[in-house]
């Protein structure tokens, strides 16, 4: 455990959560998950927990985003609330 | 706002991405094959030989992915993995062990390899999965 | 309403506080999880599954069950996707 870079992280993914709420263009609020996505996986991986840190690499920053992305193409890309 | 119209996609992106796709679908069966050990298994590397062929659709036009990748495959492949995991349970009931106790499994090392084929069998069952959610959005 | 969505929020969220206080250290030798269970995939993980990885032992051997589960859940999911999604397009092509 690192404390410092623990805190970095942390911070930096609390940021992008709630820039990914109060966003409101969708496909930005998309990229700020997947950068969120990023910082989790890089604090597992701070904390040992490699296999979860692959998971969230994998499911979190890849194929999540590529279905967020299409919905809001189908779907409105402005936020209404 | 709808999906921008079909247009031919750029012969850079095209060739980029061809040639990276059969790399990440090495790495993906290794992440699959190697489950045992090192960190990975069926799940992360389905989701890697999934994202695979999104990247491959991504780069070519729609036509691709129907050509490449039939809907019933995909059905059959999603069902085929949970087949193969509950099938082995049945198997090792049958050779007079308990569900998914892979010690009376005819192999040098038994458990090893059972945890092998039920990795596969979840390696199939995502990656079909993450591609039939992929295909049905976008042909939605 | 707004009000009453933050004070709810700060509630759940001190309460929850609260309870990750009374949480063990992170890697605690002496935390409830690490003295029952771990010792045992720890020792005997290897022999007992001849599987280097312990995170993969557990999953697939020892609670093999709950990863079948997981993968039923996964499917499931695939179907369902597929049920509302395809039959919004045969509406659309009628």
């Amino acid at each position: 455990m690192i404390w410092s870079l623990d805190f970095v992280l942390l911070v930096l993914s609390v940021v992008c959560a709630v820039a990914a709420v109060q966003v409101r263009d969708l496909l930005a609020s998309v990229v700020l998950l997947a950068a969120f996505s990023l910082f989790m996986c890089l604090l597992w991986t701070e904390m040992g927990a490699v296999d979860v840190a692959f998971t969230e690499a994998a499911v979190g920053a890849g194929v999540t985003t590529v279905f967020f992305v299409i919905t809001v193409f189908k779907t409105d890309r402005v936020s209404r609330d | 706002m709808t999906l921008p119209p079909e247009q031919p996609p750029d012969v850079i992106i095209k060739v980029v991405c061809r040639s990276l796709v059969p790399f990440i679908q090495l790495f993906g069966l290794y992440v699959v094959m190697h489950g045992h050990s090192s960190p990975g298994g069926g799940f992360q590397g389905g989701v890697i030989l999934a994202a695979s062929f999104v990247l491959l659709v991504l780069a070519e036009d729609r036509a691709t992915l129907r050509h490449h990748i039939p809907p019933a495959a995909l059905n059959a492949s999603t069902s085929a993995g949970v087949l193969l995991f509950a099938g082995l349970g049945v198997v090792c009931l049958a050779l007079g062990a308990n569900y998914l106790d892979y010690g009376p499994l005819p192999f040098a090392e038994p458990r090893s390899i059972g945890m092998l084929v039920i990795e596969i069998g979840v390696g199939i069952t995502v990656m079909a999965a993450m591609l039939s959610i992929f295909r049905d959005l976008l042909e939605f | 309403m707004k009000l009453l969505h933050l004070v709810a929020t700060t509630v759940t969220g001190l309460l929850l506080i609260m309870g990750s206080l009374d949480l063990a250290e992170t890697g605690d030798p002496a935390a409830p999880a690490a003295t029952h269970v771990s010792p045992r995939y720890i020792e005997s993980s290897l022999e007992e599954t001849g599987v280097e990885n312990m995170v993969t032992a557990v999953l697939a051997d020892y609670r093999g069950f709950d990863t079948l589960g997981e993968v039923t859940v996964i499917f499931t999911g695939a179907i369902a996707v597929l049920l509302i999604l395809r039959t919004g397009l045969k509406e659309d092509e009628e």
